[in-house]
């Protein structure tokens, strides 16, 4: 029973350099957010069928047999059209659903002509399910209108705002840009994350970027919190042995949260079909970020600025150059 | 910190007591749920339409009778500006896409120009959507440009689909998916057995509201019998006017279109009425026509009906007023929320109302709903595994109590559960395992630098409590703000993740705390289990 609880595995105790390695550090974000914006706008964000809008069609068999929802959906999935939808509907004629008949909302990719690919889609699902009528095909709108989707990002501005304002408040200003930082470049890269994969962006999608967003910002406050605390515990401590002290004894909590999440997002992934999957790996990826931001940007972006720590020290009011100061 | 409060105690009761209270209709039968006695809650999780299936309505945008209306209301145009202007007209003939004005005096036609010219300014696009020519002597065209008239259907569509939108939404977070289908019409869609005919109310009325002048110079009774003059019409008068019919001046003095806010308010015999604010133009024009028409009824009419018509006592130049009318509470509600969702451009026709299944189809919510079930076991056996029976039990009960206070929560306040909605539960469910890990391992911290049992576990939760309020406060007023300014699917998602810091933070940490202290109490431990 020596390893069991697993905690007691977990060193108590960490030496890490994390300002060491920092420069770097910064230099691989910074990389890879420049990269992760250039890919937003070219090729640019996979538009799903929430934002784009495509085409829709009732799928119908005569009343009393079944039409197989999962196959439609892989038959058509395969077109390579992206997100499908598939609905069951009640009958038309008699108003009752006895899962003859669906609605099929599917992508017609830009450079496609619909009828075309209506054909395509038709061919696919009698080659799925047997012989079926077809009928109401016509064009869908996107289900996010113009002032749905104003207001959303108003909604993520002020939020994003009165965030910075309360860790400014509750911390110093150079946190509440650190934080910020931080989320930025965790949302920047998952947003990378979905054009590299060709993840479709949807509503769900967006759901996934908040929750990023939250956890990310959760992240930080932790090790902030340590931080301010070890900032008051050691006064003549040099700053950026504070910060490793601090990130350090933050450590095993760090991966204990990461590791539980990650692993509820695995489960969501393998077991929860297509419709979560892009969904969970949007997600894990923004955790496993957002705890690397949490050490890499937040801290670091403190490091550099400097912070007030009372006035006995003078020295610790000007910023360290990163990698350049002389250890005692 | 550790020792046993009473009221600490109390607090966990009281909360699993909610938390089966509310939570508890879920693992009924509808037949069940009927049968419970009338204090006992019913309400169930409201699953949004990804999850399960719901009602689902076509609606045809009516655009041949918004194209009616418009074009008659050119024709009212020309003929109130017309006689301002005091040009003696002729006709009004109407033509593809406007009207044509017939000049008595062709003398006068400059005249006449110059003041309909009046009328074209830019609209709200800056780009003017109507257009003034000659076209002859005594003739004038005044119609909508070809522009206008292309886009007028879909611009309708897409205001429409907005006003719906907004309107649904003022009945709670349904999160009903609304799209635009084909050239004219809407889907809409809500989720679970919302009342179908309450959602028709609510979508089917354009909200039209108009104050005009009654007519006092003319008779209804000889309007009635065909005499109506042509500057009046005749309206059918709401149950509550006390007039089967109204003649009132065809002129619009202001228009919903003006409306600011409503609100449900009481007249001073305390009777249920609806107050309304004019935003600067409306309250001046309303304020200019009051001045001039003292003594005499005006008619507040809502979607072809008069509803009021009540004598100007003075000038209301304040830009707000009442509506007084026999109304319950209910119905003043509904017509408040109408007149703030703004008018619909044109009516909505019901095409086809039928029942749906879940968005997402059954088979891909059942994976989903097993994926979630084993992530959430998942977290359960790593804490165990982390931190052993007792430390990581603890965290367990905690995390058991947080799903029980979130399914009662959501079942009481009837938020809708979607997708995303479990995302943010997700969130919720890393942070409640983050509180306790930030409390153990500050425990063990305190350990580490040689603290007894009762010390470190002492330090570990007043400093933990710190961090985990901070964390906390930061997450909540990011919720808190994208449910005041987001809609539709952020709204829901800022209401479940506030929901779940709540009961988060309180599971995790009360749970922690109680459990703690009275194991201290039984045990006496000399170790504390989970330092090296």
């Amino acid at each position: 029973m020596r390893g069991w609880p697993l905690i007691r595995l977990l060193p108590q105790k960490t030496n890490f350099q994390f300002v060491k390695y920092a420069r770097y550090a910064a230099a691989l974000s910074v990389v890879l957010c420049t990269a992760a914006i250039v890919a937003c706008f070219y090729p640019g964000l996979t538009m799903g069928i929430d934002f784009r809008g495509g085409a829709s069609m009732e799928v119908s068999k005569p009343a009393g047999q079944v039409i197989e929802l999962d196959r439609v959906r892989s038959a058509v999935s395969e077109l390579g059209l992206g997100d499908v939808q598939v609905q069951g509907i009640a009958r038309r004629d008699t108003n009752i659903e006895d899962g003859s008949t669906a609605i099929l909302r599917f992508q017609v990719p830009e450079n496609q002509n619909q009828t075309a690919v209506v054909n395509q889609v038709e061919t696919a699902i009698s080659g799925a399910v047997g012989e079926v009528t077809y009928s109401g095909v016509s064009v869908v709108g996107s289900k996010v209108s113009g002032e749905l989707f104003q207001s959303g990002l108003m909604a993520l501005g002020v939020a994003i705002i009165l965030m910075f304002a309360y860790i400014w408040f509750r911390f110093e200003p150079q946190f509440g840009f650190g934080a910020i930082a931080g989320l930025l470049h965790d949302v920047i890269l998952t947003f990378g994350l979905l054009v590299l994969f060709k993840l479709e962006f949807s509503l769900t999608m967006v759901a996934a970027i908040l929750t990023v967003i939250g956890y990310s910002m959760n992240d930080t406050v932790v090790v902030f919190d340590r931080l301010r605390e070890n900032l008051r515990k050691y006064k003549t401590m040099p700053l950026r042995e504070v910060i490793d002290l601090s990130l350090n004894e933050t450590l095993s909590r760090t991966i204990i949260t990461g590791i539980t999440a990650v692993m509820v997002l695995a489960a969501l992934a393998v077991y929860g079909g297509e419709a979560l999957f892009g969904f969970s790996i949007a997600l894990m990826f923004g955790i496993i970020v957002g705890t690397y931001s949490s050490i890499y940007v937040g801290a670091p972006i403190i490091l550099l600025w400097g912070v007030k720590r009372g006035n006995r020290d003078k020295e610790d009011l000007k910023p360290v150059k990163l990698g350049m100061a002389s250890r005692p | 910190m550790i020792h046993l409060s009473r009221w600490k105690v109390i607090l966990l009761v009281l909360s699993l007591l909610f938390g089966v209270f509310f939570a508890y209709p879920n693992v009924l039968s509808p037949a069940q749920r009927e049968a419970l006695p009338g204090w006992l809650p019913k309400s169930t999780l409201n699953l949004g339409l990804d999850l399960q299936g719901g009602s689902y309505l076509l609606l045809e945008v009516d655009v041949p009778a918004m194209r009616e209306k418009r074009l008659t209301n050119l024709g009212e145009d020309a003929r109130t500006v017309l006689a301002e202007a005091q040009v003696a007209v002729n006709s009004i003939g109407r033509e593809e896409g406007g009207v044509i004005v017939t000049l008595a005096n062709p003398a006068q036609l400059d005249l006449a120009l110059t003041s309909m010219r009046a009328l074209v300014s830019g609209g709200t696009s800056g780009v003017a959507d109507r257009s003034v020519q000659r076209v002859g002597d005594n003739r004038i065209r005044y119609a909508f440009t070809d522009a206008a008239m292309n886009s007028m259907a879909s611009d309708a569509v897409t205001q429409s689909i907005e006003v719906v939108r907004r309107r649904i939404d003022s009945l709670g977070t349904r999160e009903p998916s609304i799209t635009r289908q084909g050239a004219d019409r809407i889907v809409v869609q809500a989720p679970g057995e919302s009342d179908p005919a309450q959602l028709e109310r609510v979508i089917g009325q354009t909200a039209q509201l108009t104050f005009q002048m009654v007519d006092i110079e003319n008779s209804v009774t000889e309007a009635l019998a065909g005499a109506v003059p042509p500057d009046s019409e005749l309206i059918p008068g709401s149950p509550d006017s006390g007039q089967a019919y109204f003649l009132v001046k065809r002129r619009v003095l202001v228009s919903g279109e003006n409306l600011t806010k409503a609100e449900v308010t009481a007249d001073q015999n305390n009777q249920t009425a609806i107050g309304f604010r004019f935003d600067g133009a409306g309250a001046r024009r309303f304020g200019e026509a009051t001045a001039a028409n003292i003594g005499k009824p005006f008619a507040i009419i809502l979607d072809g009906q008069v509803i009021s018509a009540p004598n100007i006592r003075s000038a209301i130049t304040g830009g707000s007023g009442i509506i007084e009318g026999s109304y319950t509470i209910q119905q003043a509600s509904e017509m408040v929320n109408l007149l703030n969702g703004g008018a619909l451009p044109a009516p909505l026709n019901v095409e086809e109302r039928r029942t749906v299944s879940a968005e997402l189809g059954d088979d891909a919510v059942n994976a989903g709903a097993l994926s979630t079930a084993i992530g959430f076991a998942i977290i359960l056996l790593f804490m165990i595994l982390a931190y052993g029976f007792l430390f990581g039990g603890i965290s367990v009960i905690g995390l058991l109590l947080n799903g029980l206070l979130i399914i009662a929560a959501m079942s009481f306040t009837q938020a809708t559960l979607t997708l995303p909605g479990i995302a943010g539960l997700i969130l919720t469910f890393a942070v409640a395992v983050d509180a306790n890990v930030l409390i153990y391992e500050r425990m063990r911290d305190e350990a580490r630098a040689g603290r007894s049992v009762i010390a470190s576990m002492d330090a570990g939760f007043n400093k933990a409590m710190g961090t985990i309020i901070d964390a906390n406060v930061t997450t909540l007023v990011a919720a808190a703000i994208m449910f005041i300014f987001g809609a539709g699917p952020v709204r829901g998602f800022a209401w479940t993740l506030s929901i779940g810091v709540f009961t988060s933070v309180l599971s995790s940490v009360l749970v922690a705390q109680v459990l703690l202290a009275y194991w201290l109490k039984v045990a006496k431990p000399k170790k504390l289990p989970i330092a090296e």
